[in-house]
């Protein structure tokens, strides 16, 4: 039997209940009773700021009051018809610092309204009778490529086919989904939503999924044009930074993303494999959810190594806090000069840093972790650049996804602009659909 | 502490806080257990006729509608009156007075409208030594189409004699309870006045339909399929009751003659605003019933607290200090002159007076790209929309213009002295001023 401080690498380390408890919804799902009382806290803002603060531009207040009314379908077709995986979004969105931020009553009282849980209880509700709200409109004959069914393309490919287009999706891996379904946070997305979600999606029809159809192995833009009538790229971002530090090839020394895709694949997280020192090198989302994914494993040891201040973290303040109340340790202004160990890693070097003003350096003094996983959460990069140009190494966009090249749309995290987060990838896909429909009906 | 002893009609009560005659003062069990918590009074559950008493119905009896997180504001109701033998209530009655002789019980009464039946209960309430009677002339459903209730209540020349018969043959103080549903209150209020009751009490509930169910197409409550008409109380009925208890306290005709002030009475301010408006003290019902006895400590404590801010040391110090100020429309003074003004630090940006004002109002709320919300003078003419919008308590005040300041809107001088509608120039019937 395995516990929190068997030395290595190890499965098992928490019972089968535990692990349950543990993965369970981080934010449970409000009963009808719970909904209404917190819809009745709405003020129905004028040109609310919550809705400015959406990527996707819920009409926010509309949907609460339609809650608050008692018809929570309603308010799900409002959601919906913004943002399809306004299903998805409701459970991973930082709200924190999105449409809650900004919500009067986080000014007023400190306590905004649960916009995010709100909105989980009016798409679960309309989704859970198996309603799929929205019908095609009369077939175009167009043809549209999307490549990468992650919400990018998901977004995208519901838009066009509600439009009337006969729409492709071509997905790398073995099952749609992208990050929503090998990169949230398990506890974001219980019950294996992402794919049940997709398949709700789907119900609009004119969507077909090619699985195991990567752009750059076997399928190639040219062919893509030559084929359909317009082509969408919504790829992410595949790649991992590398550590840049001595023995990033001992074992041990992973990459987060791979570690959080095999937890959300893994269908008994008794035989998941968890250090029992993890250290954690970022300051993004990846980071935290590798670090509190580990700790929920039954890893004793999680610290997060960020090489700079708190103040820069990528990841939220609730999303710190989140961390620390799972038991982990963030350490700031710290970055790895060397993993050490005899083949498999058994130490982490670290070295203190200062922002000099002109650029992050490290001090000089160095001290060691015990580290026997070592998770890079150092950012993704973009895998394919298809041949278009490149800015910030990610591929440029003008407008609404238009690439350099005509015909070709980009969007989601592959795409420059907006943040990494999914709604942003939704609002995006959604926005570069209109347009493709736009031009190949000749309004464009 | 304020000394919050009360007199009404020489009834001594060691509070104004009376329960209303209805299912919280149905029977002994209630009332001993509303005195231990405090209540000063109550007015027994209406009692009728000796005989087979009433049938209430045996499916659902209350309707209500609620405001956010699902308070009650409004409870309708088509209970009848007591449906327990009266002897049983008057021997109930007897035992809880003698057990309890520093509170306040009254008798409330509703038997047919023939001289016979008053006079045989009237000697029988007498015998429990109940401190007076109250005549429910009110209850709106049921007993009004047996020619009860408020059947005699919209008639003035029922009032007036069934009060006579009344005082004819009861030696302590009458009670009329008047119905609200009739145009104008102050008629069988005159008319329980010249019948030579001692006090009216008001109101008894509203003729209402709280609710729709839209599957069974029904009025709710709904019984096997059909609803009636209920009586509407609660909090959602407060301002009608007070309007009318104003009405009574400000009328020529029955100025003086004590109230007994009812109708959505659920805290120690609304108390305070019925006895302002004339009341000599409340009886509450709905709030009883909504939370349980227990309030009355609240109103206790608030009440006391407030008249010891206030410097009152005893409540007939404020009783109708507010019925000189209740005037008519036309007397009110057109000079006085104000505009809203909205406390930036205070505000939180909802932009709820910006929507009201523009889209329903008068266009005076500016907002800017970054959600600044701002009137302008030159617009706003005083409507006071944003101010109850308004979700935060004082962020949006109404400040009165200095005399001799120029109003923006109309660019005219504000004026120092009194002026209304009767001396306008615009008023086609105006007398020209002195
Ligand atoms: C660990 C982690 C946690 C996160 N947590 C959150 C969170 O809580 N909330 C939030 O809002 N955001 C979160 N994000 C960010 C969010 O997941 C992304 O912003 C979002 O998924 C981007 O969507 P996308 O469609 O652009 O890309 P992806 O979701 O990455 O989808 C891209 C798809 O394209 C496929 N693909 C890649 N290359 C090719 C190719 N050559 N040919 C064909 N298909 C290809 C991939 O297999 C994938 O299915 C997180 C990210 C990570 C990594
Ligand atoms: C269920 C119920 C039964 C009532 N029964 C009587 C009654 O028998 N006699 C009576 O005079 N008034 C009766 N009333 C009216 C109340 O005494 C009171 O006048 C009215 O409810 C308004 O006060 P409130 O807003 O505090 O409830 C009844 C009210 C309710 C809710
Ligand atoms: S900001 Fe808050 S209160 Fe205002 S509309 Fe949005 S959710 Fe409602």
């Amino acid at each position: 039997m395995t516990s929190p401080t068997t030395p290595g690498i190890a499965a098992g380390r928490l019972s089968a209940a535990e692990l349950a408890n543990n993965f369970d919804d981080l934010h449970p799902p409000l009963d009808r009773h719970e909904a209404v009382v917190a819809a009745d806290r709405c003020y129905f803002c004028h040109d609310a700021p919550c809705m400015t603060a959406c990527p996707t531009s819920i009409d926010i207040p509309l949907f609460i009051r339609q809650i608050m009314t008692g018809t929570p379908e309603a308010a799900a077709r409002t959601i919906l018809s913004q943002n399809i995986l306004g299903g998805m979004c409701a459970r991973v969105c930082p709200t924190e610092t999105l449409c809650e931020e900004v919500c009067v009553r986080e000014t007023a009282e400190g306590k905004p309204v649960e916009i995010g849980r709100l909105q989980r209880f009016a798409t679960d509700t309309l989704m859970n009778s198996g309603v799929h709200p929205f019908a095609r409109a009369g077939v175009t004959g167009k043809t549209v490529a999307v490549v990468g069914a992650g919400p990018a393309g998901l977004s995208c490919a519901h838009r066009l086919a509600m439009h009337g287009h006969d729409v492709t999706i071509f997905e790398a891996r073995g099952k749609a989904g992208g990050l929503n379904e090998f990169g949230i946070a398990s506890y974001k997305s219980t019950d294996d939503f992402a794919a049940r979600e997709i398949g709700w999606l789907l119900q609009i029809g004119g969507i077909t999924i090619e699985t195991g159809r990567a752009l750059g192995n076997g399928l190639d833009l040219d062919t893509l044009q030559a084929e359909f009538d317009a082509v969408f790229l919504a790829v992410g971002l595949g790649g991992v930074n590398a550590l840049r530090a001595a023995g990033e090839d001992k074992a041990g020394v992973t990459d987060a993303v791979d570690f959080i895709s095999d937890l959300r694949q893994s269908s008994d997280l008794t035989t998941l494999p968890v250090g029992r020192n993890v250290v954690v090198i970022g300051g993004g989302m990846t980071a935290v959810d590798a670090a509190v994914q580990s700790k929920l494993l039954g890893a004793e040891n999680v610290t997060i190594a960020y090489r700079r201040g708190p103040d820069r973290m990528g990841a939220s303040k609730f999303e710190q806090d989140l961390a620390a109340s799972k038991g982990v340790k963030i350490l700031f202004n710290a970055m790895p000069v060397a993993v050490h160990g005899n083949g498999a890693a058994t130490e982490i070097e670290l070295e203190y840093t200062e922002d000099t003003g002109s650029g992050l350096k490290g001090t000089g003094e160095t001290f060691r972790l015990n580290a026997d996983q070592v998770f890079k959460a150092i950012g993704q990069t973009l895998t394919t650049d298809a041949g278009l140009t490149i800015d910030a190494g990610k591929i440029a966009v003008t407008g609404a996804g238009r690439t350099s090249k005509a015909g070709v749309w980009a969007g989601g995290d592959c795409a420059s602009g907006g943040d990494d987060l999914t709604v942003t990838a939704v609002a995006e896909g959604r926005d570069a659909a209109e347009d493709i429909h736009a031009t190949l009906m000749g309004k464009g | 502490m304020a000394d919050l002893k009360s007199n009404f009609l020489g009834i001594s009560s060691p509070n104004p806080f009376w329960l209303a005659s209805a299912p919280p003062t149905d029977k002994e069990y209630n009332v001993r257990r509303a005195f231990d918590a405090g209540w000063g009074g109550v007015v027994w559950k209406t009692l009728g006729a000796e005989g087979p008493p009433v049938v209430n119905v045996n499916g659902p009896r209350y309707g209500a509608i609620w405001g956010a997180d699902r308070r009650l504001l409004g409870l309708n109701n088509i209970e009848l009156i007591t449906d327990r033998p009266l002897q049983v209530n008057l021997d109930e009655m007897t035992r809880v007075k003698k057990d309890y002789p520093d509170r306040a019980l009254i008798a409330s009464i509703m038997v047919p409208c023939d001289e016979q039946s008053w006079k045989d209960i009237l000697p029988r309430v007498e015998d429990t030594g109940a401190d007076g009677i109250e005549l429910n002339f009110g209850c709106p459903h049921g007993m009004a189409e047996r020619g009860m209730g408020s059947a005699v209540g919209q008639v003035p020349q029922y009032i007036q004699m069934v009060t006579e018969w009344c005082k004819m043959y009861y030696s302590k103080p009458v009670i009329v309870k008047l119905t609200p549903n009739i145009t104008d209150i102050r008629f069988p209020a005159r008319a329980a006045k010249a019948g030579g009751a001692d006090a009216v009490s008001l109101i008894n509930t509203i003729n209402s339909i709280t609710s729709v169910d839209l599957d069974n197409m029904a009025p709710e409550p709904t019984i096997g399929g059909k609803g009636t008409h209920g009586g509407y109380c609660g909090p959602a009925v407060k301002p009608i009751a007070m309007n009318m208890v104003a009405e009574i306290a400000r009328d020529g005709e029955t100025r003086g003659l004590p109230i007994s002030g009812i109708g959505g009475v659920t805290t120690w301010r609304d108390a305070a605003e019925f006895m302002a408006l004339g009341a000599g003290n409340v009886q509450v019902c709905t709030a009883a019933m909504t939370y349980g006895f227990k309030i009355v400590q609240e109103m206790i404590s608030g009440l006391s607290q407030w008249m010891d801010e206030r410097g009152y040391t005893s409540i007939d110090q404020f009783v109708g200090s507010a019925v000189p100020n209740v005037t008519d429309w036309q007397y009110l003074d057109l000079n006085y002159v104000t505009k809203a003004k909205i406390d930036q630090d205070a505000c939180i940006k909802c932009g709820r007076c910006y929507a009201a004002c523009e889209d329903t109002s008068h266009q005076a709320i500016s907002m800017s790209a970054d959600r600044v919300f701002e009137v302008m003078d030159d617009e706003c003419v005083a409507c006071n929309l944003c101010v109850n919008v308004c979700p935060v308590e004082g962020c949006i005040t109404m400040e009165q213009m200095a005399p001799g300041a120029i109003d923006p809107r109309t660019g005219k001088t504000v004026e120092a002295d009194y002026a209304n509608w009767t001396t306008h120039p615009n008023n086609p019937s105006a007398k020209a001023a002195e």
